[in-house]
């Protein structure tokens, strides 16, 4: 790539910041040049999140309904799956799962309860009560 | 520690290779990203369809994290002091301590935890690193190599960080170099580092790996035309595209940044097949953005049709390029 080819398609994603790519000059030599985004990362990193957002809404359907525990909701809210949940809280995927299911929920320690609200950024009334917008 | 000598803060491409190339540099030994990159043996292609995250497969552009680390102290023989903790509070402790001595380190943590990165870019990821060069105001001050300026960052967030559980806890993986020299014959660890990168990409052992490995994945994109779940389909190809550009890499996948330590190499040596070798890198980069544009074009029109053979012929022409790279360098004096 061409320094003159660098993308500066200032892409949402990157919140505003730059990032650094090797690219030749004019005389052919590498050197690192700033880029706001390349429009592809942009249309990947939104699929991703897309299909995250459309996990969480699912599963805020299915906590009002009663078949699921906020924790799903959340989850997805946080761009995890149950088996990285399951490993930043340090605990089984299974474990998860069945924190998953509202009788479970309902009976979680308080000290449970913090853990998951602290790797949600939230605190633990917010968790139990899923009073938040999206 | 109340005065705390400004840091020349430098952005790099990729977070391991920018640390060390800091690292180094700032410890009396100055060396460019790509060198370290190059010497320290950071690049390969590996497809790893049974190992999966998020239900997606491993698919890798550079080694695995902590190579880098490793690479550059074998092949210049510079000792890192490296250092994981189970305990937080003895962590901080120390890290304090280096501080007020006057070191400079670097610090493994978690992306999801850092509250400088932006909201979109907070995955659970745990193997990236940074610097931290001093305290001011009961805060960090850190030189992120993939930021664009210096940031700070609070001891409790930072603590988060580094302690982050899950796939390659950091564990409060604390290092930096000593006993540094100012200059160091680069021609053998140039030398070795590449033959050693090319009979990697040449003829790993296993199809998942080097040109091989790309090939394979080339024939998994084309037998996405028959898979039933096209949600799976658009994960796939897009999580292609973000192993590739949206996480450090200098673009096509680290290819850029690898031809630019085959320029620097072919001036040290003063051999002109690496230059040569460094132009072919290149042109592979440029196929592989071009693979990346039609994957993500792929990921974003929702029920249209998708020629999965062209663009599994793209991953093809760039194992092809490559292999023609890796030919010409597999035996250089």
């Amino acid at each position: 790539m061409r320094i003159d080819e660098t993308p500066q398609d200032h892409i949402r994603t990157l919140g505003g910041e730059t990032k650094a790519l090797y690219v030749l000059d004019d005389d052919g030599r590498y050197t690192t040049a700033r880029t706001t985004g390349w429009e592809v990362e942009e249309i990947v990193l939104n699929q991703v999140i897309e299909d995250f957002q459309a996990k969480a809404e699912e599963a805020r359907r299915r906590v009002r309904a009663g078949e699921t525990s906020p924790i799903e909701y959340y989850m997805y809210k946080n761009w995890m799956d149950p088996l990285t949940l399951a490993q930043a809280m340090g605990l089984f995927r299974w474990q998860v799962r069945r924190h998953f299911r509202p009788a479970v929920f309902a009976r979680l320690s308080e000290a449970r309860l913090r853990a998951y609200a602290r790797l949600f950024h939230i605190d633990v009334q917010m968790l139990k009560t899923l009073k938040e917008d999206p | 520690m109340d005065s705390v000598a400004p840091f020349p803060h430098r952005q790099y491409a990729h977070c391991e290779s920018g640390v060390v190339a800091a690292l180094l540099t700032h410890y009396g030994l100055a060396i460019s990203e790509p060198m370290v990159f190059g010497i320290s043996g950071g690049l390969t292609f590996a497809y790893i369809p049974f190992i999966k995250i998020t239900n997606l497969p491993i698919i890798s552009y550079r080694m695995f994290p902590h190579a880098i680390i490793q690479g550059i102290q074998k092949r210049l023989g510079i000792r890192f002091r490296t250092h994981t903790y189970r305990d937080p509070a003895r962590a901080h402790g120390e890290l304090v301590t280096l501080l007020s001595e006057g070191r400079v380190v670097g610090l493994q943590t978690s992306v999801y935890w850092l509250p400088y990165f932006p909201d979109e870019m907070r995955f659970q990821f745990n193997a990236h690193n940074l610097i931290v060069y001093g305290m001011e105001d009961g805060q960090f001050l850190v030189s992120d190599p993939i930021a664009d300026h210096l940031v700070r960052i609070a001891p409790a967030d930072l603590e988060n960080a580094r302690f982050a559980k899950g796939t390659l806890a950091p564990r409060g993986f604390l290092y930096y170099p000593e006993r540094v020299p100012s200059s160091i014959a680069m021609e053998e660890p140039i030398r070795k580092a590449i033959r050693k990168t090319a009979q990697m990409m040449l003829y790993a052992p296993v199809p998942l790996i080097g040109v091989k490995g790309i090939r394979t994945l080339a024939g998994r994109i084309e037998r996405l035309r028959r898979h039933p779940d096209q949600r799976y389909v658009r994960n796939f190809l897009g999580h292609i595209v973000r192993m590739q550009e949206e996480i450090g890499t200098g673009g096509g996948g680290f290819r850029f940044m690898y031809a630019a330590f085959l320029q620097e190499a072919g001036e040290t040596l003063g051999l002109p097949v690496l230059k040569e070798a460094s132009l072919r890198m290149t042109e592979a980069g440029d196929l592989w953005r071009t693979f990346a544009l039609a994957c993500a074009r792929a990921c974003k029109r929702k029920g249209e049709p998708v020629d999965f053979t062209a663009i599994a012929n793209l991953a093809r022409q760039c194992a092809d390029f490559e292999q023609q790279v890796f030919r010409m360098l597999r035996r250089i004096e």
